[in-house]
């Protein structure tokens, strides 16, 4: 018989980190994501792992680069106001290209907002939170089940491509308890940094290679190098030379454009033959996914495109899927961001309409079928 | 009823958002009473933010402003800043927070509160822990205790903010507890007289968050402070200590039992947490002695 469990979502995030070799925790207790941190302090030292409950937000973010920048897999959890406090040692992640992980449990806000209530107000933060262009990943999960493959997935992009990886979850998907099996979602192969070798003459730890990945110089491998939040050369030195400058940030960014197909990530729910196309994710997907068999059993051809990549934005993969469809609905628990880049990636072809909630509630699969409606009629 | 010689003036109001058998709500009512009406309040995220409530539920008299938890210090500095700026000297600015507030995330603004020498009075409801967020170790946990954190007690000492705080020599520091409320009453009026930045650490013990039974709060704050585990003292610009509490007149077991955070502590654990506490204790009294 399977090993099926009980788990909660932000629980499964713990132990997808502990699956994907995650050895170190920083974080500080902040509503609703706590759970996370107590699963952590439970589990690493299980496998030998180091759990800190540090000060504050800054100093946890803080922990998480210095004990990567060590070599080790490391991962921190928060909610908005905490979130908002990473964010400078975030954007250090990016532009020195320090592998991590950062769980965001989305609540309401600004500020302290509702801090049990279910929000999806973080999806421009996850993104432009941080000053600057840079480069970063962000991922939905919309069950307990991929919190826990997509926490593991969170590990394999930011080892592998050295760009910060940030999971994005509403406090519904963070505190919903399903059952799983935990044995069928462990990971094939694990996939590691790519650490330094060969040659310690004239080293460079930001050299420009064929996959734009610099392979990562492990502390104790003997290799010298320079890490600062400075824009750098492939030297790790500082540069304002405007045509090294450029190049330096714009190589973080096109790194990504180079891995797309690896970063992407979606699930299609009816979407070939839908004449109207639902774009949404957490639990706002889930209630989509019920909408679409609902509007399905009045006759009316609806279909879901569900981003697990959040950013950056799979938009090949939703222009393949659009088809038909006379229009898009995003629900969405916010004002209306991400509907931003559906705007923008549709570019008028056709209608783009929003379904927001601010309240505090989840967005239900009866508003769903109701905007649907009115859309359609 | 035994008379407590408290008069309130109804600054704190019922209705309030404290867990039933609280002590915080009745350090809270001691605190605000002192303060009188001619104040203004920020307050960190904590257990004493829920307390004071939401609109239309507020449980003071006076206005707070909710403030973010690493800087409840530095915003309380500008609102007293402001009234100076418009002749309103004599307002007393207040600021709440929790031990996570004050020993963590929060200490950062309030050190330089200190060392700027702010006219503002800081109140600590120290529960040594996140207990707002389910009960969390914070750097006011003790050595010992077990949290959602720290599963099998923390490792590490109590972190000494009293002291870290006297360092800053600032013009008056002390520690009160609910169970000596004439004690915490007169430490207000004290600190309320002075001008310059005067801190009070409240020691209040949180029923769900150390395992302690619904009508114990007052009885466990006594019992931190007749067993030396939370000593009442004064420290006066940095240098004068004064014992509240001259003696302590009972071992830490008595302490210990009432409480499920120290359950899985054996013999030579409370041993050491005794060890400790004399250590602390006969430091202070050398000091204050001299």
């Amino acid at each position: 018989m399977a090993n099926q469990i009980n788990l909660q979502g932000n629980q499964a995030c713990a132990l997808g980190a502990i699956a994907a070799g995650c050895t170190f925790y920083a974080g500080y207790p902040i509503t609703p994501s706590s759970e996370v941190a107590e699963a952590m302090s439970r589990e690493l030292p299980k496998v030998g792992g180091t759990f800190i409950q540090m000060e504050d937000e800054i100093a946890s973010m803080g922990a998480v680069v210095g004990a990567s920048m060590g070599g080790l897999k490391a991962m921190t959890a928060t909610s908005g106001p905490g979130f908002s406090l990473k964010q400078e040692n975030l954007g250090y992640a990016c532009g020195a290209e320090i592998p991590c992980v950062i769980i965001n449990v989305m609540r309401g806000g600004p500020s302290t907002g509702m801090p049990t209530r279910p929000a999806q107000g973080d999806i421009m933060q996850a993104r432009w939170g941080t000053h600057g262009d840079h480069p970063i990943i962000v991922l939905t999960p919309a069950s307990v089940a991929e919190c826990y493959t997509e926490t593991i997935r969170a590990f394999e992009l930011t080892e592998r491509l050295r760009v910060p990886v940030i999971v994005l979850i509403d406090e519904v998907i963070g505190h919903l308890v399903e059952t799983v099996d935990l044995d069928a979602l462990q990971p094939e192969k694990l996939v590691e940094r790519t650490f330094a070798t060969g040659s310690k003459d004239g080293f460079e730890p930001y050299a420009v290679t064929d996959d734009m990945i610099p392979p990562f110089p492990r502390p104790g491998d003997g290799f010298r190098s320079h890490t600062t939040g400075l824009t750098h050369l492939p030297s790790g030195f500082p540069t304002q030379n405007p045509a090294k400058a450029e190049a330096a940030l714009v190589r973080t960014t096109d790194k990504l454009d180079l891995h797309a197909d690896l970063i992407a990530s979606n699930e299609l729910v009816q979407t070939k033959d839908a004449d109207l196309l639902i774009v949404a994710l957490g639990i706002s997907a889930r209630a989509a996914q019920q909408a679409v068999t609902d509007l399905r059993a009045d006759g009316i051809k609806a279909g879901l495109f569900r981003p697990k990549t959040l950013w950056p934005f799979p938009e090949s993969d939703l222009k393949a899927c659009v088809n038909g469809a006379k229009a898009i609905l995003v629900p969405e628990m916010n004002q209306g961001q991400m509907i931003l880049e559906i705007e923008r990636l549709m570019a008028r072809d056709l209608p783009v309409i929003g379904l927001n909630k601010i309240d505090g509630e989840a967005i239900t699969p009866a508003e769903i079928v109701a905007k649907v409606n009115e859309v359609l009629s | 009823m035994k008379d407590t010689g408290f008069n309130d003036q109804g600054h704190f109001c019922s209705g309030h958002n404290a867990c039933a058998g609280c002590a915080e709500a009745l350090a809270m009512r001691v605190v605000l009473n002192e303060v009188g009406e001619d104040a203004i309040g920020v307050v960190a995220p904590s257990c004493v933010a829920i307390i004071l409530g939401a609109h239309p539920n507020n449980s003071a008299k006076i206005p707070f402003i909710h403030g973010t938890i690493e800087s409840a210090a530095a915003s309380a500095a500008g609102v007293k800043q402001a009234l100076i700026a418009q002749g309103k000297n004599d307002t007393t600015v207040l600021c709440f927070a929790g031990d996570g507030g004050t020993y963590d995330i929060g200490l950062q603004s309030l050190s330089s509160v200190a060392e700027r020498n702010e006219d503002i009075l800081y109140v600590c409801f120290d529960n040594e822990g996140y207990m707002n967020t389910g009960g969390q170790k914070s750097s006011s946990t003790p050595r010992a205790a077990a949290t959602g954190s720290t599963p099998l007690g923390k490792t590490t000492r109590k972190k000494n903010m009293v002291e870290i705080l006297a360092a800053h020599r600032i013009p008056y520091i002390a520690t009160a507890s609910t169970s000596h409320m004439g004690d915490l009453a007169e430490k207000v009026r004290k600190a309320k007289a002075i001008r310059g930045t005067k801190v009070l650490i409240i020691i209040i013990p949180c029923l769900p968050g150390w395992g302690v039974a619904d009508d114990a709060a007052t009885k466990v704050a006594r019992l931190a402070v007749e067993t030396g585990v939370f000593p009442l003292f004064e420290i006066e610009d940095g240098v004068k200590y004064t014992m509240s509490v001259g003696e302590k007149t009972k071992e830490i077991g008595s302490y210990l039992e009432l409480q499920k955070r120290y359950r899985h502590l054996d013999d030579e654990g409370r041993e050491g947490l005794q060890a400790e506490v004399n250590e602390n204790w006969e430091r202070l009294a050398e000091i204050a002695g001299k």
